[in-house]
């Protein structure tokens, strides 16, 4: 090697006169070789300019050139490579290139401390409004922006974990045609010559398909294109759509609307199967704040009542719970809208159904004008009309509830859509197919056969943009590499219409482009950029004179004033007449001796666009705690009747087509019903998404989008391991006696006795040591949890897990137990299998201030700090793993192995630089965030102050939307967490071991309507 | 006790026991028969074939040992909540063997139990080497393993002591100080037998090599007066250390606040099966060993009767541990202590504990009939069915009480993978190998000792008694 170098001279060459070199063709190089030929090929390697050059790119133009998704063996053995080569720059003289300081400092930016940026997120077309940690120009931390009423802090697990995607080493990094890679000019002139053939018949054979779109600069573009363009077709298709949400409207108002709801001045909440506590519902963040906010005993209380069939957390949350198949909701809700005395059908109920619409009724009637119906998405469009009727019947609208025009830009039918697009392809109408985004050769009805209809060569031109070379990119032959909404500009409508920029934080790694710029090129405008249109587009609409400051500070603020969709009075005929018409509209009696079977979306995947995002696979589902897989889900009594127990294979067989998949068995889950979530089975998705779970999109047809009767479940004998990160989740043992982990009572048990939480406590002198007087230092950190606020949403764990730098481990570990987070959420179910009471209880570290850990570490790793923190020095760690096996919460985490991933350079650029990459052999555990807790506290230094109360928060109590969590200085007396912790539902998790927890939980308290006897009832 | 002239002291007192030397030996007799194993003896093939098995499988677990450094302790089975799996159970399992030789060599030595004469020479060799198997485990076990040193109190740059409230810390200090003064005890008895070796040997390389072990030892007056003190010292220092380090080893668990560790019953429970399994251990390779070199004049029927008298005593200490340990999880009312016996009796590793109390406590109760306590065959298959037992005790005090301990949400499985099997049989091929070699290169019983328990011994001491 050090021949070589001489051999190829010293620093001096000029490398840009060479041939470039980059890591496609060293793997190329590599993979052609093996074995000793290999390494002396690598020294080679070494020795060439090029080769040098690549490595002194600061970024290899990344992993940045790897065209295809390779396998994980040859991933393994260029990261083997890399490796290597590592350790030969290291004896490799460098060249001579001059580092130069910042000269002129950019404006604000000071090195260490991060800035943030306001820009949105979005899924589904609803825009989640955010704020991005940026270090250095390079997004680490994505949080809710606490000024925007759709967030006001809160966030969603997607939008937090989409931080990951921007830094997914799998994601396309250049625009190919059929596999090669081209240039972003080459497609533009590849482009031209088609559209303007297709100008002379008004663009004719233009078809664009998109996914849900809010944006008001694309949607403008588009629409200004098929003016130009009017036979051209804008086809929208997403598989989690709203068709029926849209439909309902339609038969309600006779147009579609958007339904928004004030659940902070709502007593009565009645949810028909809607899952509106869990990201994925349109304004769902907002929701869990003005629920839980609500949730106060010691205030006016809410009553939530859940009707649903697949159990959600929702559900686990209500009040009253009331079980049954997806079917007959519709049935509950017409009797609801008969008790309301509203004219409906005959509709047949069992008793104790009867008995829960009739108490709720009452309640609802008590509660005229602040209650309120909620209806789920995937149920029938009857459902939705009938909630409209009865939210109207009720004086809820303008109170409760608010009807906008719609946030969708184009509120067409998604299946219908993709129906006539399908349609045209096959009678040979496309010529040119623009698939802006999506996944629809995955996720398309199955009747539609996409991906045959998309392999039709009729289609001359087949363009795809897309993140990553996914299931589409594949049939398509340009494949367009889009750029990260954090690495472009755009626009997005939050739930209530107000309007984001989107805006970038870092120029896109891989050269991306946006949508707007593919449109852009249609219309014949080349050379603009994404800035350009975003603010062309807001400049037309911008009627004031300063249009600069409104720029400004649309940026800086994270939206645009006054674009929020203002409340309109959409009148209901069917309200007026009785919904006899609508009762009447029922869809039939269902087959009663088959199962019905309903897809869901899957709570950490979404639709399957999350597949290869590790922190959302490996993040826990809230009620299954399954990650990286999707079970068939059954309820316990049909299991027993089948004689199926977890792990067994089944085999679904659903209108001819058949998808295996292994059985989880729900408490909860309605009898006669089988759900099964979408998103898994991915073929194209990358390292992490390929071949997790099974598909069962083959499954989902236009017909039955959510649920249908009719499928057929055979055992295969084969069985299978599910990946949960928690085994058992009953709080009674099976011994038979119960343990008082989630201290819980009824609103009436608690008004009389309001410290029944405090049982377990302890007396302050029990311990031989004399307590640790902490009067006199400053702070004295303190953490308290509301379980009845929490949600079990999961924000707390995305949010830890992106604040912490912590490793994702895969299904393998995870099945051993390996899992790495430091806050984890339990749930517990107590009661009857087939409706149990449901419970959410996140566990940070406990921050013992008598800590178990603490006394049998032998080097002394894990030691208190003198404000009352239980410090982990990872340095000091020798991995005894005693400090875990004497934690009575397991909160603790060990890097069993190295789990963190020490080289792709793209993770690198993600991580918090404000927290330690924990390597091999160390434990690891929740910090209350301590690197936040010393940033605070040299800022108050620096200005002689202390830290103020509510200013410093940690990562989970920032990110939590019900404001479950509160972190601060107990030596405070007016501190918000010295304030909770007061309440008399104050309570030490198992107080009686004398570890005297710095984490202290308020209890939960229910508040079950005194009519009904029974809280749970099965259906 | 020699009061009689005429006749050797032991025989007509206790007729019926088995002697422990076989009549007709005299002081050449024995010096030939022991050191003919080490210096005449020719190796047999059979000796070879076993020696190569043991040294593979000691081979295997310097593989085991690679691939942990190299992965980490993840190729194991632990998890959380399990963090403690198979290194410390096995810690546990070796140490406990380890404590027959002590016992036997100081306790009965001040005790004066004569009988131990010829099985302490072995039982000390065995010691240390099930003292060197478990020393490996502590190390191995840590996350990381370069810095295990760190649990020693050095002076350092860091300025940084161990943290002395961890048990851990007494543990490094306790079998530290067991290993080494085992270690001493062991040589310094072997110096007299090593000085006979020196004078049998033939070849003058081998002379040189005991001749330098020896430290010039001479058998002259002086040397025995000075080698008695010596031996007594160690004997006494020795005796606390028996008891000590199992107790240390407990507080591992007992100071934890783990339910089924937390208990105070530990500390004498473990001591005892300690000696349980150390005896076991010295039936199950005493039995074979006599058979194969003809040892039977030497090792009788009396050692290995006595030996299981032994093991029925400590394993009767060792269910009266496991009824208390039961008993408090009924009586104490803590429900996190009467699930923990809920569980073990029914919960999934329940076969587990019904076979622990079978091989522990219901099939070493056939000890109590003289008919197995004085059949070879039957002896040797109770002891090794209590070396498992005892394993077994280990893995249902560590892994089934973590497994399932205070949060419902937080329990979890264990399941040992290959690597943990390959560490474990690795460490038993280790220690076999030790033992191979033993027997071949040194003399196997004391010498010197053995000659003590001739009658020859006895008379001139007599004599001198009747003087």
């Amino acid at each position: 090697m050090d021949e070589n170098n001489k051999l190829q001279g010293g620093p001096d060459v000029c490398p840009g006169k060479r041939k470039q070199l980059d890591l496609q063709t060293v793997k190329e190089q590599i993979e052609e070789t093996t074995g000793p030929e290999y390494w002396r090929s690598l020294e080679e390697l070494a020795g060439s300019d090029e080769f040098r050059e690549m490595m002194h790119r600061e970024f290899p133009k990344g992993a940045s050139e790897w065209l295809d998704a390779f396998s994980r063996r040859g991933f393994l053995k260029t990261m083997g490579a890399s490796l290597a080569l590592a350790g030969l720059t290291g004896c490799t003289k460098l060249p001579l290139t001059e580092i130069v300081p910042y000269v002129k400092q950019p404006e604000n930016l000071i090195p260490g401390k991060p800035m943030y940026y306001a820009t949105a997120f979005t899924l589904g077309g609803y825009a989640s409004p955010i704020l991005v940690e940026s270090h250095m120009f390079r997004p680490t931390k994505i949080e809710g922006n606490p000024d925007h009423p759709a967030s006001l802090g809160g966030t969603d697990v997607y939008a937090q974990a989409s931080l990951l995607d921007l830094y997914d080493p799998d994601r396309a990094q250049n625009i190919t045609y059929m596999g090669d890679v081209r240039s972003w000019t080459a497609f533009t002139e590849a482009v031209r010559g088609p559209m303007a053939a297709q100008k002379g018949i008004a663009g004719g054979g233009v078809r664009i398909l998109t996914q849900t779109v809010s944006s008001p600069t694309l949607a403008g573009q588009i629409r200004d294109y098929l003016k130009a363009n009017p036979q051209a077709k804008w086809h929208v298709y997403e598989p989690i759509n709203r068709d029926n949400v849209n439909e309902g409207a339609k038969m309600a108002f006779g147009e579609v609307v958007e339904t928004r709801y004030d659940l902070s001045k709502a007593d009565v909440i009645v949810s028909l199967d809607a899952d509106f506590l869990y990201a994925g519902f349109p304004g769902n963040t907002r929701y869990i704040r003005d629920f839980a906010a609500k949730r106060n005993p010691d205030a006016e209380m809410n009553r939530l009542y859940v009707v649903e069939s697949t159990p959600s957390s929702t559900g686990m949350k209500a009040d009253h719970r009331l079980s049954m198949i997806a079917w007959d909701i519709e049935k509950v809700a017409k009797s609801l809208a008969a008790a309301l005395s509203i004219k409906v059908g005959d509709i047949g109920l069992r008793p104790e159904e009867f008995n829960f619409v009739g108490a709720v009724a009452a309640d609802l009637v008590k509660h005229r004008g602040s209650s309120v119906l909620v209806a789920g998405d995937h149920q029938s469009p009857v459902v939705h009309a009938l909630v409209h009727v009865m939210n109207d019947a009720l004086g809820n609208v303008d109170k409760t509830v608010f009807y906008t025009d719609p946030v969708d830009a184009n509120p067409v039918n998604r299946n219908q859509s993709l129906h006539e697009l399908v349609e045209d392809i096959r009678g040979g109408k496309v010529d040119l197919l623009l698939i802006l985004g999506g996944n629809p050769v995955y996720d398309a009805p199955a009747e539609l056969e996409f991906a045959s209809a998309l392999k039709s060569n009729a289609i001359a031109l087949k363009v795809y943009l897309g993140t990553h070379s996914n299931e589409t990119a594949e049939l398509c032959q340009w494949h367009v590499n889009e750029a990260h909404y954090l690495e472009a500009w755009s626009d997005a409508r939050a739930y209530d219409g107000t309007v984001s920029i989107v805006q970038p934080l870092i120029d896109p790694l891989y050269g991306g482009k946006s949508v707007h710029e593919i449109i852009a090129i249609l219309s014949g405008q080349t050379g603009v950029s994404g800035h350009d249109l975003v603010q062309g587009y807001w400049q037309k609409q911008h009627m004031g004179a300063d249009f600069e400051s409104f720029w400004r500070k649309a940026l800086h603020d994270g939206w645009i004033a006054d674009t929020a969709l203002a409340p309109k009075r959409a009148k209901s005929e069917l309200a007026r007449l009785g919904l006899s018409e609508v009762g009447m509209l029922g869809t039939g009696v269902r087959p009663r001796d088959l199962f019905e079977l309903n897809f869901r979306r899957d709570p950490s995947i979404y639709d399957g666009r999350f597949a290869n995002n590790g922190w959302l696979q490996e993040l826990p589902k809230p009620l299954t705690k399954l990650t990286w897989d999707n079970p068939v889900m059954i309820g316990p009594a049909m299991a027993s009747r089948m004689k199926l127990n977890f792990k067994d294979v089944v085999e679904l067989e659903f209108q001819g087509k058949k998808v295996k998949g292994p059985i989880w068995i729900q408490a909860g889950h309605p009898d006669n019903m089988v759900t099964v979530f979408l998103g898994y089975g991915r073929t194209r998705s990358g390292r992490a998404g390929t071949g997790a779970g099974h598909n069962v999109y083959p499954l989902r047809t236009s017909q039955a989008p959510w649920f249908a009767s009719g499928v057929k479940l055979t055992p295969t004998g084969e069985t299978y391991n599910l990946a949960s990160t928690q085994g058992y989740q009953a709080m009674e043992t099976p011994d038979g006696s119960e343990r008082p982990l989630v201290m819980e009572r009824d609103l009436e048990e608690y008004k009389k006795d309001p410290n029944f939480a405090k049982e377990g406590e302890t007396p302050k002198e029990l311990s031989l040591y004399p307590p640790v007087d902490y009067s006199k230092e400053t702070y004295n950190w303190g953490m308290a949890i509301d379980l009845n606020a929490c949600v079990g949403c999961n924000n707390c764990i995305v949010a830890c897990q992106s604040e912490n730098n912590i490793a994702v481990v895969g299904q393998e570990q995870t099945l051993k137990g390996r899992h790495m987070h430091w806050i984890r959420v339990d749930a517990y179910y107590q009661g009857p299998r087939e409706n149990p009471k449901g419970h959410f209880q996140p566990v940070p570290c406990m921050q013992c201030e008598n800590a178990p850990c603490e006394l049998v570490c032998p080097v002394g790793a894990t030691t208190h700090s003198s404000e009352g923190l239980n410090d982990m020095v990872y340095n000091r760690c020798i991995g005894t793993r005693y400090c875990s096996n004497n934690c009575p919460y397991k909160v603790r985490r060990f890097n069993f192995l190295l789990f963190q991933d020490w080289e792709t350079p793209q993770y690198k650029m993600m991580r918090n630089p404000d927290v330690t990459i924990r390597s091999r052999g160390v434990m690891e555990k929740c910090t209350y965030c301590v690197q936040r807790i010393n940033e605070s506290k040299i800022d108050a230094e620096r200005n002689d102050t202390v830290i103020e109360d509510g200013k410093l928060q940690t990562a989970c109590q920032q990110s939590c939307p019900a404001n479950a969590i509160v972190f601060g200085n107990i030596n405070d007396p007016n501190s918000a967490v010295n304030k909770w912790k007061a309440q008399a539902r104050n309570y030490s998790l198992l107080g009686e071991l004398n570890t005297r927890p710095r984490t202290t939980y308020l209890a939960e308290v229910r508040n079950p309507n005194p009519e009904l006897k029974t809280a749970r009832s099965a259906g | 006790m020699a009061t009689n002239t005429q006749i050797p002291v032991e025989v007509p007192i206790e007729d019926q026991r088995a002697p422990v030397i076989e009549p007709g030996h005299t002081f050449s007799t024995i010096g030939e028969k022991v050191s003919n194993i080490v210096m005449k003896r020719p190796v047999s093939l059979g000796w070879v074939f076993g020696f190569l098995v043991m040294f593979s499988l000691t081979n295997m677990l310097l593989m085991a040992m690679g691939y942990l450094f190299l992965k980490g302790t993840g190729i194991w089975g632990i998890t959380i909540p399990i963090g403690w799996g198979f290194a410390i159970i096995n810690f546990v399992w070796w140490i406990g063997i380890g404590h027959a030789g002590t016992l036997i060599s100081a306790i009965l030595a001040l005790l004066r139990q004569s009988w131990r004469n010829s099985i302490n020479r072995f039982a000390e060799a065995m010691t240390l080497f099930a003292v060197a198997c478990a020393g490996i485990f502590p190390l191995i076990h840590t996350g990381r393993p370069w810095l295990a040193y760190w649990m020693f109190p050095y002076p350092n740059s860091m300025n940084y002591w161990p943290q002395f409230r961890s048990p851990l810390i007494w543990d490094v200090f306790a079998v530290s100080t067991y290993g080494t003064i085992s270690l001493v005890f062991w040589f310094v008895g072997l110096i007299p037998d090593l000085a006979t070796m020196r004078d049998r040997a033939e070849k003058p390389a081998i002379r040189r090599i005991f001749g330098m072990l020896a430290m010039g030892w001479r058998g002259s007056a002086r040397h025995w007066h000075r080698y008695e003190t010596a031996y007594l010292l160690l004997a006494g220092l020795a005796t606390p250390l028996v008891l000590s380090v199992h107790t240390v080893v407990s507080f591992d668990f007992a100071v934890s606040i783990v339910p089924g560790w937390h208990t105070t019953i530990f500390p004498p429970y473990f001591v005892a099966g300690a000696i349980y399994s150390g005896f076991a251990m010295v039936l199950c390779l005493a039995i074979p060993i006599r058979a194969v070199y003809s040892m039977e004049d030497f090792i009788t029927m009396r050692h290995l009767e006595n030996s299981g008298k032994v093991m029925l005593a400590t394993g009767l200490i060792v269910a009266y541990g496991y009824g208390i340990e039961a008993f408090m999880g009924w009586y104490s009312g803590n429900t996190f202590d009467s699930f923990l016996l809920w569980n073990r009796l029914h919960g999934p590793y329940a076969p587990w504990y019904w076979s622990l109390l079978a091989s522990n406590i219901f099939i070493p109760q056939l000890l109590w009939l003289k008919k197995f306590r004085t059949s070879t065959f039957w002896l040797w298959v109770i002891s090794l069915i209590v070396l498992v037992g005892m394993w077994l005790e280990r893995f249902i005090i560590i892994v089934v009480s973590l497994h399932r301990d205070f949060l419902n949400s937080a329990w979890g499985m264990y399941y040992p993978t290959k690597w943990d099997w390959m560490t474990y049989i690795g460490t038993i091929g280790m220690f076999l190998t030790l033992m191979w070699l033993f027997v071949r290169v040194l003399p196997m019983v004391s010498i010197a000792e053995l000659r003590t328990l001739l009658p020859e011994a006895h008379v001139h001491e007599a004599e001198e008694v009747h003087k």
